[in-house]
């Protein structure tokens, strides 16, 4: 079958990585606009996969035209096309930040397609083994952004992030070597009959395959206690690298981890080797608990939303490991939420450091009267984290804990509830530093009444631009992704539609 | 151990040693990553973790016996063949694997470039002060 829009998806954006690289011999910063034509292209690809895959479901395209007993194919089906239109608006968001905000070395927009096409490769692959190379594709690339900014802080970040990624990637690939060996196929559909046919779920190989794959795949989607590298990485990369992967990279961390559960090993193996299922959801939900303390703890803003992030992909692995309609119908819907919210968080967090240098949550203080849009927006996504309805945050916890008990398994409603308890905790901290503090007497915070300027105004910024560092564009993509969270918030019949066939298959 | 056990540990010792290499490399690599603060020893223990897997893929690929699996185009194959599929596995991941040394690298050239020093506890100290 040939349906060239999933290669294109996945090849556009990695051939158009070269250019900015080759353009830089004769021009500096071009890669701005060629990333932008990228980005826009994939958008209106991504749309055009999601609405068919509404009209009519699961579809392939085969590499090559070779069947997928010996060829790679890449596969759209509701989970995959949602992730990969997430991925598309998320891409082209960050660049209407990046216009002013930067970088604007060529070389960054070229790692920043790559990234871009190896995501969506992630997204798209039905071949376990071509989902190691996607994963290592957007970790290299990811390696690279977060030191983009050459500072000793965020090179040694990176590397951090590089030994411990390239771990779990190797995990993973460990766990893919076994599976092949049981069963002697690498294509996700071919595996979910092969396995119960040549070895059976309860062989000592499945069991132990399972268990390099779930572990190798939550260092990627920042599993407590394997999430040691995702606050160094968020916190010393540059804004603008922070909100493109903490929407994107541990996203498709989780999915990748959700495609292998419900396409490659399917709930039967749950159900065969129950000891699998549990521990997968106890790990998850310690992670929930232990991402929303440490969250709590964290004077730096940046530090605080990626230990928030922790818990969420607790919750997300958790809704994943019940296995339950509602409960996968959540997972998937905070999978993208999450997304949303964190890119939109970062952005909005970017905004107030360019403005005003501002970076702990006590300089935040008044923020709220200085600059009431991004401050109302950066609001109004906080309570969406939260889980207030409505919002897309809510309606992604409710199917988790609605599954959660339906599973027959309280304690991880209980935790969810718990969770949103201390994230309420260290979102009114914020909250409260943003509306109800003044800034007097606080090292680093902007006073009510003195105009502050930055000494340096970003490298390039023109004369007339020096005073004000924030463009329109920055303040207008937190403004809409934070509307967006709320009105999506509204979309709970539309996703229910919209996933049907996708969950009837996968369970 | 068991008087029994022993037996066939050594009889598995002596036919299926490479995947007890496997398994020893695998977890000499992982220890120099966590225990050295050297930098460049971090990376090259990450290389030997690497290299056990592609050893793992290798030696599942074996077979006693079997010949290079080039068949001819006239036809005509007979008898056995080791696997190539693990092989074009292991070179993708060598690829990988080269380029995510090069970037642990050129982060590690920058360190030093920086801190000049490649522990890791002197550069944590340094930045944190």
């Amino acid at each position: 079958m040939s349906n060239p829009e999933l290669a294109l998806l996945v090849a556009i954006p990695i051939l158009a990585a070269t250019i900015p690289l080759l353009a830089s011999l004769k021009f500096d910063r071009v890669g701005w606009p060629i990333a932008l034509v990228t980005a826009a292209i994939e958008v209106a690809l991504a749309g055009y996969v999601a609405m068919r895959v509404a009209a009519e479901g699961r579809y392939v395209h085969n590499l090559g035209g070779y069947p997928r007993q010996y060829g790679i194919e890449l596969v759209a089906d509701g989970l995959s096309a949602s992730v990969v239109l997430l991925v598309a608006l998320v891409t082209l968001v960050v660049l209407g930040y990046a216009r002013r905000a930067g970088p604007r070395q060529n070389t960054f927009y070229s790692a920043y397609l790559l990234l871009c096409g190896g995501l969506m490769g992630v997204g798209l692959t039905g071949d376990v083994f071509n989902m190691f190379v996607f994963l290592e594709i957007v970790g290299l690339a990811t390696y690279a952004l977060v030191a983009s900014d050459r500072s000793g802080r965020s090179a040694l970040a990176a590397l951090k992030y590089l030994l411990i990624g390239t771990a779990g990637a190797s995990l993973y690939l460990v766990g893919v070597g076994y599976v092949f060996v049981a069963t002697g196929t690498l294509n996700m559909v071919e595996l979910s009959t092969a396995i119960p046919e040549t070895v059976g779920y309860a062989d000592p190989l499945i069991i132990a395959s399972f268990c390099f794959i779930a572990v190798g795949l939550s260092v990627k989607a920042a599993i407590f206690p394997l999430h040691t590298w995702m606050p160094d990485a968020y916190a010393e990369s540059p804004d603008t690298v922070t909100s493109y992967i903490s929407g994107l990279v541990s996203t498709m961390g989780a999915y990748a981890l959700a495609r292998l559960i419900y396409t490659v090993y399917t709930p039967e193996f749950f159900a065969t080797v129950p000891l699998a299922g549990d521990a997968l959801v106890a790990f998850a939900t310690v992670s929930i608990i232990a991402g929303s303390v440490l969250a709590v703890i964290q004077p730096d803003v940046k530090r605080m939303l990626a230990y928030s992030s922790v818990a969420q992909f607790g919750m997300i692995v958790a809704a994943f490991g019940l296995a339950t309609e509602q409960a996968l119908l959540g997972g998937i819907i905070h999978l993208v939420g999450h997304g949303l919210m964190k890119t939109a968080l970062f952005l909005a967090v970017g905004v107030l450091a360019t403005a005003y240098g501002v970076r702990t949550v006590k300089q935040y203080a008044n923020l709220g009267y200085r600059s009431p849009v991004t401050v109302a927006a950066m609001g109004l996504l906080l309570l969406a984290l939260v889980g207030i309805p409505p919002s897309i945050g809510f309606l992604g916890k409710w199917y988790i804990a609605w599954g959660a008990i339906e599973a027959g398994a309280p304690i991880v409603a209980g935790v969810i509830f718990f969770s949103t308890l201390l994230t309420l905790l260290y979102v009114a901290r914020l909250l409260e530093s943003l509306y109800f503090h003044p800034a007097d007497g606080i090292e680093g915070a902007v006073p009510g009444d003195e105009v502050r300027l930055l000494s340096d105004g970003g490298d390039g910024a023109t004369g007339q631009n020096r005073n004000r560092p924030v463009s329109f564009g920055m303040v207008f993509v937190v403004a809409a992704l934070s509307v967006a969270a709320v009105a999506l918030g509204f979309a709970g019949p539309a996703f229910e539609a919209f996933f049907e066939s996708f969950l009837e298959a996968a369970l | 151990m068991t008087l029994l056990g022993m037996p066939l540990m050594l009889e598995l010792l002596s036919t299926r040693y490479a995947y007890a290499t496997f398994a020893v490399i695998l977890a000499v690599g992982l220890y120099i990553m966590i225990a050295s603060p050297n930098l460049v020893k971090k990376v090259i223990g990450l290389n030997l973790f690497q290299s056990a897997i592609f050893l793992f893929f290798v030696a599942t690929a074996y077979m006693h016996g079997g010949s290079v699996p080039v068949i001819p185009t006239e036809g005509g194959a007979v008898g056995e063949y080791a696997s190539p599929l693990p092989h074009v596995i292991v070179l993708t991941a060598i690829v990988v694997g080269v380029s995510l040394t090069a970037v642990g690298l050129a982060l590690i050239v920058r360190l030093y470039s920086l801190y000049g020093t490649l522990n890791e506890e002197t550069i944590r100290e340094v930045i944190n002060e």
